[in-house]
C-alpha cells in the first residue's frame, strides 16, 4: 500500500509554513553542533587518543584504582539521593496540593522549598561544613564533638538531597494538580481510606512522574561537580575525577574516556527510565476544565504532614541563614564575634567581585530567555506536530539530559579548542562569552524541555486543533494557545534556566577563560583554598541576586498571570 | 448568512495507517466517494473504528488523504492546512481554550481574521444569543456545564461563518436527556443558519434525528448512503439493517429464488392466534409503550415490539401462536 500521497501532502502543508521550516532547521543545526558533535568527538578521542585506534585508553583508565572506586561511589550516591529527593519532593508537593494550610504557613512553606532552587549548590556544602564540620558550630561548640567529619559520603548525600528535592517537588506538584479530583473522590466514595486512595489512585497515576523525578535527580546528582568538590573530601565521584584528570594530570584522552564512561552510565539509566516511563502512560487529562480539589482539613492528616514538612524546611532555612552569617565571622571556626563586613569589602576591593557579578549576570540573562523559548518550541514540536526530523530533535534534546556538565565541558574543549574537527572552523568560538552562553543553554535545555513536554502532554490535542481549525497558523497557535497554556512552565523554565546558569559550574569551570570571571568559579576557588569567609561572602551576594531575580520574576508573573477580562470599550 | 453555500465532495479517498503493534499498514478509509450537498446535514454513522472520524479529520485538514482528492465547493483542498480551510469543527471534548472566557473563545476566530472590534462584539453577541448563552460572556469555561461548554464550542464554530460545519461526536460527553435537547438545538441552528454540516456519530438515533442524509460506514468503507427513511426501510445489507434500528433476519425464498434474507423490523409484525407462521413465545415483557416479545420460529429467534399493548391480547411465555406481518412491511436482501 502506498501512503506516499498522504506523506507528500503533509510535507507540502509543512513547507507552506516557512516559520515552522526555519525553526526546525535552526533547531536541528543547534542540537547537532552543540550536543551531538561534542559527544561524538569524545568518542573519537577516547578510541584514538593514544595514537592508534583501539581500546588502549580505556584499558589504561580502568587500571587507575581511584577511577574504579569513583564509579561505585557515584552510582551509590545517585541512587540514594534520587530516592530521598523524590520522596521529600512528593511529601512537599502532596502537602501543598492536597492539604489545607494556613496562608502564612503556605507562603512560608513555598518560599522555603524554593530556596534551594535559587541558590548555588555549594552553598549547602559550605553551611554543612560550618554547622557540622570539625570546627562546626553545632558539632564542636554545641555538642562538643571535636572530630566530626562531614566530608565524604553522608555529606554529599545530605547536601545533594536538600539541593535537589525542590526540583522533584516542583515537578510532582505540577502533576498532582493535573490529577482529576473526581478520580480520588470516586475511590473515597467506594469506601477507600485516605491512605488507600493515595496508594491505589494517586500514586499509580503519579508513578511515571515519580520515575521522572527520580531520573532527573539521579542524573543531577551524578553530574554534580561542586558539592563533591567541596564536601566530598577524599570521596571521589566521577565528575571530580574527570576534572582532576584534565586539570591535574593533563590527560585529555584519559579524561575523554572517563567522560565516555560517565556518559554511558547516565545514558543507561536514562534509557531504562525512559523505557519504563514510556511503558506506563502518564495520567492523561482532557481539555475539559476540571473542578477544584477539596482540601484535606482532617487534623490527623494535616498536622503530622505539616509538621514533618516544617521540620525539613526549618533545617533548610537554618542551612541558608548560616551562609550570610558565616560571611560575617571574623575568623571561620574560631572567632565568631564581633560580626564584620570585611569579607564583603575584600571581594570588591581585592578580588574583582563586581566584574564577577557582572559577567555571570549578563551571560545568564542572555541564556535564560533563549533556553525557555527553545525548550517550549521543542516541546511543542515534539508533542503536537508531525514532521521528519522530529525523532531526531526529541532524541537529542532528551539525550542532553543524560549528559553531565563535566562531560559536556570536556567535549567542548576537545571539540572547539581547535575548531570543528580540529579544522579551525568556528575556532573563534572557543574562549568567548558566546560559548559560555551556549553551554548554559544546553545545560538547562533538557529540564526546560521535559517540563514543557509534560505540561503539553496534559493538554488535549484538540484544543490546539480547534485553534488551528479556527484559522490560526502554527505560529499563532503556538503564541495564542500553546504558550499561554504552558505559561507557568515557560516562566519556570525562564527562572530555572537563569538560576541554573548563574549558579552553574561543572561545565563552565573547564571552559572559562581569564577574560570572564564567574562567581561560581570564584566561590569554588576560595572554598578549595579554605577561605570560607570569602566564599561565603560571594555566595551570600549570589543568593541575593538569584533570590531577587526570582522574586522580581514572580512579581511580573503575578501581573501577567491574571486572566484577561473582556474589554467593554 | 449571506455567504454562498458550499458542498463537500470526496473522490476515491483513502487513508492508510500503520498498526502500532504489528507495524502493518491498513486502510482506515478505503476508496470512499461522498457527495455532501450544499446546505444539507449529513451524518457519518458507524461503529468505532469504521473510519468516520478519520474522514471528518481529512475534511478538516488534520489528516492528509493517501489517495484521492477532497473538494470544498469546486476547490480541491488536499494541500490546504486546517487554518486555510473554510471549515469549522466542533470537538468531542469541546476543546475550548481554557485561558479565555466565553467571549474571547467565541471571538478567537474573528480576531484571527482581523475583524474590527465593534463587529466582533456584535457578531459574538448575536451568536451567543442564537445558542442561548446571553449574559455568559465573562464566564471562564470551567464555570460552565457540559451543555453550556458545547454551546460555546458551537458558537465559536458558527461565528466565523464557515462554508462547512464539522461535528466530531459532539454530544457523547453529555447525559442522555441533554443529548436529546442539544441535538434538537443543533438541528434548529443548522437549519436557521442554512449551513452545510457533516456530523460524526455512532449513535443511530442521533443520526436519524439530525440528518438529511446518513452515510453508514464500516471497515473504512461506505455501506450505504441515503435519507433516514431509505436507510431504515431499505437497508442494502445485513450490516446496515442491524446497525440502524433492530432487525430480525429470516431465511427466505422470493419468487422461487432461494437464499434470500428477509429483514423484519420488530414493530413490523404482530402476534395472533392464527393466520401466520407458527411460533412459540419465550419472552414477554411489558415496557410501557410496547410489549416486548421474543418468539421462536423453528430455530430462529425473532424479536417483536407490540405497541399499545393495553388494547391487545398479551401472550405469555410458552404460548404457541402465530407471527403475522404484511408483505409491504418486510424488506428483502
Amino acid at each position: 500500500m502506498a501512503n506516499s500521497q498522504g506523506k507528500a501532502l503533509d510535507r507540502k502543508k509543512l513547507l507552506g509554513d516557512p516559520i515552522m521550516v526555519m525553526t526546525i532547521v535552526v533547531l536541528i543545526t543547534f542540537l547537532t553542533l552543540f550536543i551531538l558533535y561534542p559527544l561524538a568527538i569524545l568518542l573519537v578521542d577516547s578510541f584514538v587518543g593514544d595514537g592508534s585506534f583501539g581500546i588502549s585508553v580505556f584499558q589504561r583508565i580502568f587500571k587507575i584504582a581511584t577511577f574504579k572506586k569513583a564509579i561505585g561511589n557515584t552510582l551509590k550516591i545517585g541512587m540514594v539521593v534520587g530516592f530521598l529527593s523524590t520522596m521529600i519532593g512528593l511529601l512537599f508537593a502532596y502537602v501543598e496540593v492536597y492539604v489545607k494550610m494556613g496562608k502564612f504557613a503556605g507562603g512560608l512553606f513555598k518560599t522555603i522549598s524554593l530556596l534551594p532552587v535559587v541558590s548555588p549548590p555549594f552553598v549547602l556544602s559550605l553551611s554543612m561544613i560550618m554547622l557540622f564540620g570539625k570546627a562546626g558550630i553545632i558539632t564542636r561548640f554545641l555538642l562538643k564533638i571535636y572530630d566530626n567529619s562531614v566530608y565524604g559520603y553522608w555529606g554529599i548525600v545530605i547536601v545533594q538531597t536538600l539541593t535537589f528535592f525542590p526540583v522533584c517537588y516542583m515537578m510532582l506538584k505540577g502533576l498532582l494538580k493535573n490529577i482529576d479530583p473526581s478520580l480520588e473522590e470516586a475511590a473515597r466514595d467506594m469506601g477507600a481510606s485516605r491512605m488507600k486512595v493515595f496508594m491505589s489512585v494517586t500514586l499509580p497515576l503519579l508513578l511515571p512522574g515519580l520515575g521522572n523525578a527520580f531520573l532527573v535527580t539521579f542524573i543531577e546528582s551524578i553530574a554534580d561537580f561542586a558539592n563533591p568538590m567541596i564536601i566530598g573530601g577524599s570521596y571521589d565521584t566521577l565528575a571530580t575525577t574527570i576534572y582532576l584528570q584534565i586539570t591535574g594530570a593533563y590527560d585529555k584522552a584519559g579524561a575523554a574516556a572517563m567522560a565516555v564512561v560517565l556518559l554511558c552510565i547516565t545514558m543507561a539509566m536514562f534509557a531504562v527510565q525512559k523505557y519504563y516511563l514510556e511503558a506506563k502512560t502518564s495520567a492523561t487529562l482532557t481539555g475539559k476544565a476540571s473542578r477544584a480539589r477539596m482540601l484535606i482539613e482532617d487534623k490527623s492528616v494535616r498536622l503530622p504532614l505539616t509538621i514533618l514538612c516544617s521540620m525539613v524546611a526549618m533545617f533548610v532555612i537554618l542551612m541558608y541563614i548560616c551562609v550570610p552569617i558565616g560571611a560575617c565571622f571574623p575568623t571561620w571556626g574560631f572567632k565568631f564575634f564581633p560580626l564584620t563586613g570585611k569579607w564583603f569589602k575584600l571581594i570588591f576591593t581585592r578580588y574583582k567581585g563586581f566584574k564577577a557579578f557582572k559577567d555571570s549576570f549578563i551571560l545568564s540573562l542572555i541564556a535564560a530567555p533563549i533556553t525557555a523559548l527553545l525548550s517550549m518550541i521543542i516541546s511543542y514540536l515534539v508533542v503536537k506536530r508531525k514532521f521528519r526530523g522530529k525523532g531526531f530533535i526529541e532524541l537529542v534534546s532528551m539525550l542532553a539530559m543524560a549528559v553531565p556538565g563535566t562531560v559536556l565541558g570536556v567535549g567542548y574543549i576537545r571539540g572547539y579548542a581547535g575548531g570543528i574537527f580540529h579544522t579551525g572552523f568556528l575556532q573563534g568560538l572557543y574562549g568567548t562569552g558566546t560559548i559560555l552562553v551556549i553551554v548554559f543553554i544546553v545545560r538547562s535545555l533538557p529540564t526546560g524541555t521535559r517540563s514543557g513536554i509534560s505540561a503539553l502532554r496534559q493538554i488535549d490535542k484538540s484544543i490546539e486543533e480547534s485553534a488551528y481549525d479556527m484559522g490560526a497558523n502554527s505560529f499563532k497557535v503556538f503564541t495564542t494557545v500553546t504558550l499561554p497554556l504552558i505559561k507557568d512552565s515557560f516562566l519556570s523554565g525562564f527562572v530555572t534556566s537563569f538560576v541554573r546558569s548563574i549558579t552553574a559550574i561543572s561545565a563552565v569551570i573547564l571552559l572559562v577563560t581569564p577574560k570572564f570571571l564567574l562567581i561560581t568559579v570564584q566561590i569554588n576557588e576560595f572554598a578549595e583554598k579554605g577561605s570560607y569567609g570569602l566564599a561565603c561572602a560571594f555566595a551570600t551576594l549570589l543568593i541575593i541576586v538569584t533570590f531577587g531575580s526570582v522574586l522580581l520574576m514572580n512579581f511580573i508573573t503575578a501581573r501577567l498571570g491574571t486572566s484577561k477580562k473582556i474589554k467593554e470599550d | 448568512m449571506a455567504k454562498e453555500k458550499k458542498g463537500v465532495r470526496l473522490e476515491h479517498i483513502s487513508k492508510i495507517y500503520q498498526d502500532p503493534k504489528t507495524g502493518k499498514d491498513f486502510y482506515a478509509v478505503k476508496d470512499t466517494d461522498l457527495v455532501i450537498e450544499p446546505g444539507s446535514f449529513v451524518t457519518l454513522l458507524g461503529p468505532s473504528g469504521c473510519g468516520k472520524t478519520t474522514t471528518l479529520r481529512m475534511i478538516a485538514g488534520f489528516e492528509s488523504p493517501d489517495e484521492g482528492e477532497i473538494y470544498l465547493g469546486d476547490e480541491a483542498i488536499n494541500a490546504l492546512t486546517p487554518d486555510k480551510r473554510d471549515t469549522a469543527m466542533v470537538f468531542q471534548s469541546y476543546a475550548l481554550l481554557p485561558h479565555y472566557n466565553v467571549f474571547d473563545n467565541v471571538a478567537y476566530g474573528l480576531k484571527l481574521r482581523k475583524v474590527p472590534k465593534d463587529e466582533i462584539k456584535e457578531r459574538v453577541t448575536k451568536i451567543l444569543k442564537l445558542v442561548e448563552l446571553e449574559g455568559m460572556e465573562g464566564r471562564m469555561t470551567n464555570q460552565l456545564s457540559g451543555g453550556q461548554q458545547q454551546r460555546v464550542a458551537l458558537a465559536r464554530a458558527l461565528v466565523i461563518e464557515p462554508s462547512v460545519l464539522l461535528f466530531d461526536e459532539p454530544l457523547s460527553n453529555l447525559d442522555a436527556k441533554l443529548r436529546v435537547t442539544m441535538r434538537t438545538e443543533i438541528r434548529r441552528i443548522q437549519q436557521e443558519v442554512g449551513i452545510t454540516a457533516v456530523y460524526v456519530t455512532h449513535d443511530q438515533s442521533e443520526a436519524m434525528a439530525l440528518s438529511d442524509n446518513i452515510i453508514v460506514m464500516s471497515n473504512g468503507q461506505v455501506e450505504q448512503m441515503g435519507t433516514p427513511q431509505e436507510i431504515y426501510y431499505h437497508p442494502k445489507n445485513e450490516f446496515v439493517a442491524d446497525f440502524i434500528g433492530e432487525a430480525n433476519f429470516l431465511p427466505g425464498e422470493y419468487l422461487n429464488e432461494p437464499g434470500r434474507t428477509i429483514v423484519l423490523r420488530p414493530e413490523a409484525a404482530t402476534l395472533a392466534d392464527e393466520g401466520g407462521i407458527k411460533c412459540k413465545v419465550i419472552l414477554s415483557c411489558f415496557m410501557g409503550s410496547y410489549q416486548n416479545y421474543h418468539v421462536m420460529v423453528d430455530d430462529h429467534l425473532v424479536k417483536l415490539q407490540e405497541y399499545n399493548p393495553k388494547n391487545k391480547k398479551i401472550y405469555n411465555v410458552g404460548d404457541e401462536c402465530c407471527l403475522v406481518f404484511e408483505k409491504e412491511n418486510i424488506h428483502l436482501l
